[in-house]
């Protein structure tokens, strides 16, 4: 009893560490002196809250212009390579689940070690890549960049699926007189529909939040939200708009995740009801 | 199966083969082969990359690059050192939860990874500031080590000061900030990787027995002798997941230090960083990829190695104790 007791606060602690510069983000989305990031003016006296930085997301004032349009670009990234990489993911984990011999072993490879690479690595080597064939890095490179970090993920999510997958299913198709893609689209697509999902939201997640290998790719020019953010922070007074933005996003990600929890609770309810 | 099955057939397997590996192919595979090239090549004054020659291994004995490597691999012990250490007890206390709370912990634990990376160490950066109550924690905290430090031997203070785990010298506080310091480093790191280390640890848990600890009580077990000899080896493949979850991408880090380590703490991530972006050598950072490539790939061998080792050794086990049972029961059968 007393090791539990002991290990539950440990837990809070960890909470508590974990949740501290959430804290501070929000704080500091209020914060009226964006040099100082303090609320206390030079003698001392409290300068109070502001809306300010809110007010300048919302009507796009040019202030936070650059830091709206790399946030937009992170958007439309993080969008774009979880499409092109669920669509590679699936036809990969689709391969590596049906056939076992030796290319899928090397395929199986090759999905494998980006996984357990760190990405710094991922990052320099597309560099080279781009450095070899003298290609100009920007929005392409960046988007390629991505998807190659994201495959791996969404093979390993729609793979663990699979595992409880009944081949039979699909081969009861076939017999009945279906053709490969009307077999995918009507038997295997909803099967594996959870996996897939799951799979892109992690890519999303994942290509969204990524610095290191997009720092590496990104050309002069181009800036998606974390490198610009991270470009920013030497010498900007507009950082209290960085936390207020982040601060949305927050709000915006736990509103969805109540949604689709809400929304799933009631499903399952629903699926529950008729048989009690 | 018949082979006419069209499910499996040879034109199929590429069909759906194909796109995934040719993309890791051209992106992942052949890129780290120029990698390797590259390094086998000297640079030019205007950033490109020279010819074939042994130059760029040839520099990198420079003194600053073996001590670079050693600080990577050691703050990346630290790290993961720390990050185990709590997130064993967290892992236990929330598989001990009853499962309505332990959804409702374990989501509270990823919560904090939807707001962005950057954003989060930039939090840091402003709670390390030099006029916040962290580094008057800090300054009590050098001074600890400091007092510790010269109650030790002479010959393993030289060892300590000789692998950098320590510093010998009186702290000073105008020059002992927490913000650019290794200490920086280390705390943010395992802020950010120790969700990585409580999941799968968590996961291997929630599998765990718990009735096997009140077991190892009744007979007399301390605490926390139960949890080191019953538990930590129940979760024994969770926790080397999470060392490998927390290491690798520890060994790779270059954004904590670049903005929390200062001038102080440069790890090979930077230093590639610095080569290729800013100092456009390529040959140079290619090597340096390749060291860290190395050290990555050495304790990924050996957990794999001990795993199998592992899974021989049960298998072994099983098939003796079969055999043991097997011939008893004939034995049985017979008399």
């Amino acid at each position: 009893m007393k090791r539990s007791m002991f290990s539950i606060a440990v837990l809070g602690l960890v909470l508590a560490f974990l949740y501290v510069p959430i804290v501070l983000v929000v704080v500091y989305g209020f914060v009226p002196n964006g040099i100082s990031m303090s609320f206390f003016d030079a003698d001392g006296s409290f300068t109070g809250f502001t809306m300010k930085w809110y007010r300048q997301i919302f009507s796009g004032h040019h202030a936070v212009k650059a830091l709206l349009q790399s946030f937009w670009l992170s958007l439309t990234i993080a969008g774009l390579s979880t499409l092109v990489s669920c669509v590679i993911g699936t036809t990969a984990a689709l391969a590596l689940h049906r056939w076992k011999d030796r290319l899928q072993s090397i395929h199986h490879a090759l999905v494998y070690t980006p996984l357990v690479m760190p990405d710094i690595l991922i990052g320099i080597s597309l560099l080279m890549l781009f450095v070899a064939v003298k290609v100009e890095c920007g929005f392409w490179t960046i988007l390629i960049a991505h998807v190659t970090f994201c495959v791996s993920y969404v093979v390993m999510t729609v793979l663990a699926r699979l595992q409880d997958f009944d081949d039979r299913i699909t081969e009861a198709a076939y017999d009945l007189g279906a053709g490969p893609w009307y077999a995918f689209f009507h038997v295997e697509f909803p099967i594996l529909l959870p996996g897939i999902v799951a799979g892109g939201l992690l890519a999303f997640t994942l290509s969204i939040d990524d610095v290191v290998i997009t720092s590496f790719v990104n050309g002069a020019g181009t800036n998606t939200f974390p490198t610009y953010v991270s470009s920013m922070t030497k010498h900007s007074k507009n950082l209290p708009a960085v936390f207020a933005l982040s601060t949305l996003m927050l709000l915006f990600t736990c509103a969805l995740v109540g949604i689709s929890k809400l929304l799933t609770g009631r499903n399952q309810a629903k699926l529950k009801g008729p048989s009690e | 199966m018949n082979n006419t099955n069209p499910l499996r057939s040879r034109k199929a397997e590429w069909l759906l083969t194909s796109s995934s590996f040719l993309w890791l192919a051209v992106f992942f595979a052949i890129p780290a082969v120029i990698v390797l090239a590259f390094t086998f090549h000297g640079h030019d004054a205007s950033g490109g990359v020279g010819d074939w020659s042994f130059s760029t291994w040839r520099e990198l004995v420079d003194p600053d690059y073996p001590t670079i490597v050693w600080n990577t691999i050691r703050i990346s012990f630290e790290v993961t050192f720390w990050s185990i250490v709590l997130a064993l007890p967290c892992a236990y206390a929330i598989a001990r939860m009853n499962p309505r709370w332990r959804a409702v912990v374990a989501g509270s634990i990823m919560l904090p990874f939807w707001t962005s990376f950057v954003v989060r160490v930039f939090a840091w950066k402003t709670i390390l500031h030099p006029d916040g109550w962290l580094q008057a924690c800090y300054l009590v905290f050098l001074r600890f080590r400091e007092w510790l430090f010269n109650w030790l031997p002479a010959a393993v203070q030289q060892f300590l000061v000789w692998t950098g785990l320590a510093t010998a010298g009186h702290v000073d506080p105008a020059t002992s900030t927490i913000l650019d310091s290794e200490t920086a480093v280390v705390l943010v790191s395992v802020y950010t990787f120790l969700p990585f280390a409580i999941m799968p640890i968590y996961t291997a848990a929630e599998k765990f027995d718990f009735s096997l600890l009140e077991a190892a009580r009744d007979l007399g077990a301390k605490n926390f002798y139960a949890f080191r000899k019953i538990f930590m080896p129940g979760v024994k493949q969770g926790i080397v997941s999470a060392v490998l979850m927390v290491f690798i991408p520890a060994i790779g880090s270059y954004v904590i230090p670049q903005m929390l380590g200062g001038t102080d703490c440069v790890l090979i991530g930077n230093k590639i960083f610095m080569r290729a972006i800013q100092m456009r050598n390529i040959p140079h950072a290619s090597a340096l990829a390749t060291l860290m490539a190395v050290s990555v790939l050495i304790p990924l061998g050996l957990a794999m190695w001990l795993k199998r080792r592992q899974d021989i050794r049960g298998r072994k086990r099983l098939e003796a104790q079969t055999a043991r049972l097997v011939t008893s029961s004939n034995g049985e059968g017979e008399s």
